[in-house]
């Protein structure tokens, strides 16, 4: 092969910039929109992060770090985000894979209707649930029409207030866990898997554990990290419910500290970007599916 | 008593009706298929015997037990489905194994039987992979072990090869037929070609709009069409509006010419009837004791192993089926020819 690029006369050669952005084909404009819409993301969070840094003057310490790591608070409340983001994960995955599955296979029509219901917390605030919630849950709730009490006011017990705002919290991560499940069960096929492993024999439980389970994990994964992501930097539910969550501390922190909310604010991101590259390790040896499509 | 058997079997969904009075009867050992159009109603009858879809009204009946509401699970039918439906998180071999698995079948049964049946189907190598490394006709060939290895007592397939490129189409469906008479296995076919039903299968059921049209060898089919539909479906079929001359010798006028068809006809004379010709037996030239009809050449498509020849004849279109050969003339458009036929190789089809 001959290369014909070396051997091109020397007056038509013109700067290696200019030939580059002006070879056809190359995306410039495309690019330029790349670069500035990374550095809108990418801008702040730098801000953020040379801020914490900033915490002596004039040297770059992580002296922010280790003084927010040390208040015994922050690990109190974040332990119990945690915790409630977990509990509210597993609720959601129960609530939703058995939903989502039915669906598919058998309620086509409801996709609609499920979709709409599901979208309502991009429509309804957080703070207009969490009034409703308050309202309804704080006074007993009867048998409607009837002195027959079905449940006993959940805000004055520590247990009830849990409760409500895990059910908060399902709410809020519902549009994300619920697509991202339905998405998942539409890429695997999961009406024909299901048929497919009627005909060999299996249950219900046998096919919810073998075939479907396994096929949404990616799916779940990722619905669950979207929950874990939202759960953590909740303020609205958790201040009105009084629950000592971490997004209030983190909130109360930055009224009266400068530079330990910046520290605390690029850990949890950190943290969540952690948890996206635990997914990709996990599943990322399962080049996805089947080809039929 | 077959050994599978649908009794009058109607399956409505809301007003429509899917199927309506589906009638068979299938021997032990046989290979079905249903072949018609999309919406003929082929799939849904195959998931009614598969335990999918439950006959609004009819009986199924597999080696003389009543399935008609049995679960899909408690059936031991094996299907085989158009896009495969391999379970992505599992390797080949444990696709292969899975029914005996959920079987509870021992351990080293179920390794046993998974070799044999990645034998059966020419891949003995490649248990260890997952289904998304595999191309799409060794996808099916997967499926059609995973449904054998469960030993069913009927297999289904639902349009196999759909998916597949018309190479592998062939290949496979050849495979298909030797996997299924090695094993002597009961099998339904379903499709929408034509030429895969009558390559692969031992009895023929068409289908249209929810009714069985006919049921018969892929021979009889061919050849003997009991209704315009079949003989519309199935192959190419040229139709000539006729006058018939006289009914008892099959005399019959097209265009001011007159030639003879099968006999009787059962028409009075004067009667307008169409008259069915296949393509292949009709051939240029002048043949003693057959019929010739003039017509001008139109189109000429060579298709390697035959030359298809389209020709106007008075007001209709026929086409012409010629076998290759090296010292064949291709005909010009425009030519004026003279195409000749026995008597025997035209039928008139009963005017729907």
């Amino acid at each position: 092969m001959t290369t014909q690029a070396s051997s091109a006369p020397a007056p038509r050669e013109r700067s290696r910039a200019a030939r580059i952005l002006t070879r056809r084909g190359f995306p410039l404009w495309s690019w330029l929109w790349f670069i500035l819409g990374a550095l809108y993301f990418i801008l702040p969070l730098y801000a953020t992060l040379d801020f914490s840094l900033r915490m002596e003057r004039d040297t770059i310490g992580l002296k922010a770090y280790s003084a927010a790591f040390a208040d015994p608070v922050f690990a109190r409340t974040f332990g119990y985000s945690v915790l409630l983001a977990v509990v509210t994960i597993l609720v959601s995955i129960l609530l939703v894979v058995p939903t989502a599955y039915w669906i598919r296979l058998r309620l086509p029509e409801a996709r609609r209707i499920v979709e709409f219901i599901t979208l309502l917390p991009f429509v309804i605030p957080a703070i207009i649930l969490v009034f409703g919630m308050i309202r309804i849950y704080s006074s007993p709730v009867n048998l409607p029409f009837t002195d027959i009490r079905l449940l006993a006011p959940l805000t004055t017990s520590r247990l009830g207030t849990n409760a409500l705002i895990v059910a908060g919290y399902i709410v809020l991560g519902l549009p994300y866990m619920y697509r991202s499940v339905d998405t998942g069960m539409r890429t695997v096929d999961v009406r024909t898997l299901t048929e497919a492993a009627q005909s060999l024999g299996a249950n219900w439980a046998t096919i919810m554990v073998r075939v479907v389970l396994p096929n949404v994990r990616t799916a779940l994964l990722s619905g669950a990290l979207l929950t874990f992501a939202i759960v953590v930097g909740e303020v609205v539910l958790a201040s009105y419910l009084g629950l000592p969550t971490f997004g209030p501390y983190l909130f109360l922190l930055g009224q009266h500290r400068a530079y330990e909310p910046a520290a605390l604010t690029f850990t949890t991101f950190l943290l969540t970007w952690a948890a996206m590259g635990i997914i990709q390790l996990v599943t990322g040896g399962q080049g996805q599916v089947a080809g039929a499509h | 008593m077959a050994f599978l058997s649908i009794q009058h079997a109607t399956k409505s969904f809301g007003q429509a009706a899917a199927v309506e009075d589906f009638n068979l009867e299938i021997e032990r050992g046989e290979l079905v298929s249903f072949l018609g159009p999309s919406g003929c109603g082929k799939t849904t009858t195959l998931r009614m015997v598969a335990g999918f879809e439950v006959p609004t009204s009819g009986r199924i009946e597999l080696n003389g037990v009543n399935i008609t509401n049995q679960a899909p699970n408690q059936r031991n039918v094996g299907m085989v489905f158009q896009a495969y439906a391999l379970f992505p998180n599992m390797t080949v071999a444990d696709n292969v194994g899975f029914g005996l698995k959920v079987g509870k079948k021992p351990k080293d049964e179920i390794q046993k039987r998974t070799a044999e049946m990645l034998g059966l189907i020419r891949m003995p190598q490649l248990g260890d992979r997952y289904p998304y490394q595999l191309s799409g006709g060794q996808q099916q060939r997967v499926a059609l072990a995973r449904a054998l290895a469960i030993q069913p007592q009927v297999l289904l397939l639902d349009e196999p090869l759909s998916a597949l490129d018309a190479k592998i189409r062939v290949e496979l469906r050849s495979e298909i037929r030797r996997i299924q008479q090695t094993l002597g296995i009961t099998t339904i076919y379903v499709t929408h070609d034509q030429e895969e039903a009558l390559s692969i299968s031992d009895r023929i059921v068409v289908m249209s709009a929810g009714r069985i049209e006919q049921v018969g060898t892929p021979f009889d089919i061919y050849n003997f069409p009991k209704t315009a539909f079949v003989a519309s479906f199935v192959g190419t079929l040229n139709q000539l509006r006729c006058t018939v001359v006289d009914a008892g010798q099959g005399k019959l006028s097209f265009d001011g010419q007159t030639f003879t068809a099968t006999a009787p006809i059962r028409a009075a004379a004067g009667a307008s009837v169409i008259a069915a010709l296949r393509p292949e037996e009709l051939h240029f030239g002048q043949f003693d004791g057959e019929n010739q009809l003039t017509g001008k050449v139109e189109a000429v498509t060579f298709l390697g192993g035959i030359v298809r020849i389209r020709m106007v004849l008075g007001q209709s279109q026929i086409t012409l089926d010629a076998l290759n050969e090296r010292k064949l003339t291709l005909p010009k458009v425009g030519d004026m020819q003279l195409v000749s036929f026995p008597p025997h190789a035209c039928w008139v089809m009963a005017d729907s």
